[in-house]
């Protein structure tokens, strides 16, 4: 059908002929195309009167289209379109919407916030967003931590605190833990003693006579452990230390050992090595005081805050 | 209608003409930006790379970082939340070539400098999946075990300094330096000291957690932990880069 249709067709040619018989076609390009592509030409010449378009020397023509927006003093500016502008007006447009709830966040005391439903949505919508970005790459999704990177922050067990105040002083100044290592101090067996006396509070089967020995060594001169992981081996929050009698590993992965020798041997290798890590980045000059208290109350509300 | 006979049938005339006819946007949309004051704003604190942040961003590229990651801050309220400030050009006034990219598989890294720690930059390019299970970032697993081979830093920086960025070899080049940058950065920027520089730099810095050694990982963290950081925009008004516009 095709074939009889192009042959009841007869185009006309351009009336160039070669070598005595080759002809050219002149088949014109459909209207609705021409029109198509006059229009787009009209287009151009109105959108360069209104944006920014053509380059004149060490200037540029700037266009009819004008930018209002407020800066951060307060004046508000007419400017030419451009795209900062824009982004300061629609930036002006979303803060002002986020404003009252900010604002009522700066102002209600962190206890107070999560009972109030609709700023506890806020929190928990706008606090989502800033964790997925900011926390989970270390902390992970949902704040379950890493062993031997970051730690869970949807248990009750905190190194720095787990009171709102102390988890946004966390968030705006950062954190670097550190541990002295004891290579050098104490020798190998020692070092399993330590390391019994700290499994013993889990209840793990280990030789008592060592443990015993290495509550002595834990608590003496020599090794010294009590200056900062406190007496009672329940850490200090001021220093960072970590709580050594819960079942809570960050750094020595205790749970996956599965003999004791092996659980000996993860606890020992921190204190031979020490710690220089556990670094947390501060947060200050990346995010508002606004969004790190609104942070602070997210994390709280993980499960684990106190 | 127009009679192009006479082009379609001089072929030197027909090859000037398609090349007037191809360089038009060029012309048009890059040539000006030489010319327009203001297309680099004034700003301070961008410095050209220190030697070891230079190696790290060879690194970045022979790896093909930039097939995936961007480095171009557009000015949009989603990307200013999620990234930060919006990208200045006057940030990759001394980057040859730019690194802007024009894919994102993986998220923008203009600004990714001390978002996270040496330790989280470490653990993720030897195994991404460790701690973004979602990521389909390949492992750079070598970056840890290879020595970083430093040995032509010096002709890197001279090449670089051809190209207008002030590395200096002189002098009266490493003069100029001190007035514009400081004697800290000026120093960071004498060829002639780069291997030391380097060095140090990843001595004191231990990017990788290992002092005994200088890795490949020592370099691409310093780089990656300079990238964003040398504006300080809490010095300008939030409106200040609109006036360049």
């Amino acid at each position: 059908m095709s074939v009889s249709k192009q042959q009841a067709h007869v185009p006309q040619t351009t009336g160039h002929v070669w070598d005595g018989d080759l002809q050219e076609y002149n088949n014109p390009l459909p209207n609705w195309w021409l029109i198509a592509f006059y229009t787009t030409v009209v287009f151009a010449l109105v959108y360069w009167f209104i944006y920014p378009a053509w380059p004149i020397g060490g200037s540029y023509t700037k266009g009819f289209a004008t930018i209002t927006y407020t800066n951060d003093k307060g004046e508000t500016k007419t400017v030419p379109w451009n795209t900062r502008a824009l982004l300061m007006a629609e930036t002006n447009k979303a803060e002002a919407m986020q404003k009252p709830y900010f604002d009522k966040i700066a102002s209600t005391p962190f206890e107070q916030i999560a009972k109030d439903p609709e700023l506890n949505s806020f929190v928990l919508s706008a606090g989502k967003t800033l964790f997925s970005d900011n926390c989970a790459p270390c902390h992970q999704q949902g704040g379950a931590g890493k062993v031997g990177f970051a730690p869970n922050l949807t248990d009750d067990d905190w190194l720095y605190g787990g009171h709102f105040a102390q988890i946004q002083q966390t968030i705006t100044n950062g954190r670097h833990g550190y541990m002295p290592p004891f290579a050098t101090v104490l020798d190998d067996k020692q070092m399993t003693e330590l390391a019994d006396y700290i499994l013993s509070f889990e209840k793990i089967p280990v030789d008592p006579a060592s443990a015993k020995a290495g509550d002595e060594l834990f608590h003496s001169e020599t090794a010294a452990c009590y200056y900062c992981h406190g007496a009672n081996a329940k850490g200090r929050q001021v220093i960072g230390s970590a709580n050594l009698t819960d079942s809570i590993w960050l750094w020595a992965n205790v749970p996956d050992a599965k003999t004791v020798a092996d659980k000996e041997d993860a606890i020992k290798t921190v204190i031979r090595g020490g710690l220089n890590k556990g670094v947390m980045p501060t947060w200050k000059e990346r995010l508002s005081p606004d969004q790190i208290k609104l942070l602070a109350v997210y994390v709280h509300d993980l499960g684990g805050g106190q | 209608m127009f009679k192009h006979e006479w082009l379609e049938t001089n072929i030197g005339l027909l090859a000037v003409a398609t090349m007037l006819a191809i360089s038009i946007g060029g012309l048009v949309e890059i040539a000006p930006l030489f010319f327009i004051k203001g297309t680099v704003e004034k700003v301070d604190g961008v410095r050209p790379y220190t030697p070891l942040e230079l190696r790290g961003r060879d690194i970045y590229q022979r790896e093909g970082c930039y097939l995936c990651h961007s480095q171009m801050i557009r000015p949009f309220r989603d990307e200013a939340l999620r990234y930060g400030h919006y990208s200045l050009a006057a940030e990759s006034q001394y980057d040859h070539p730019f690194q802007w990219g024009s894919k994102r598989t993986g998220p923008d890294l203009a600004r990714v400098g001390k978002k996270y720690s040496n330790e989280w930059m470490v653990q993720h390019l030897v195994s991404p999946r460790s701690l973004v299970p979602q990521s389909v970032m390949p492992n750079f697993p070598w970056l840890l075990t290879t020595q970083l081979d430093y040995s032509d830093i010096k002709e890197r920086m001279r090449a670089l300094r051809v190209t207008g960025v002030p590395y200096s070899l002189t002098k009266a080049e490493y003069d100029a330096n001190v007035k514009k940058f400081g004697a800290d950065t000026a120093n960071m920027l004498d060829i002639n000291q780069a291997e030391k520089n380097l060095v140090k730099q990843a001595q004191d810095g231990n990017y990788d957690g290992d002092r005994s050694n200088i890795s490949e990982m020592d370099a691409l963290v310093a780089y990656l932990q300079v990238l964003g950081t040398m504006v300080d925009f809490r010095k300008y008004d939030d409106d200040e880069f609109v006036k360049y516009r």
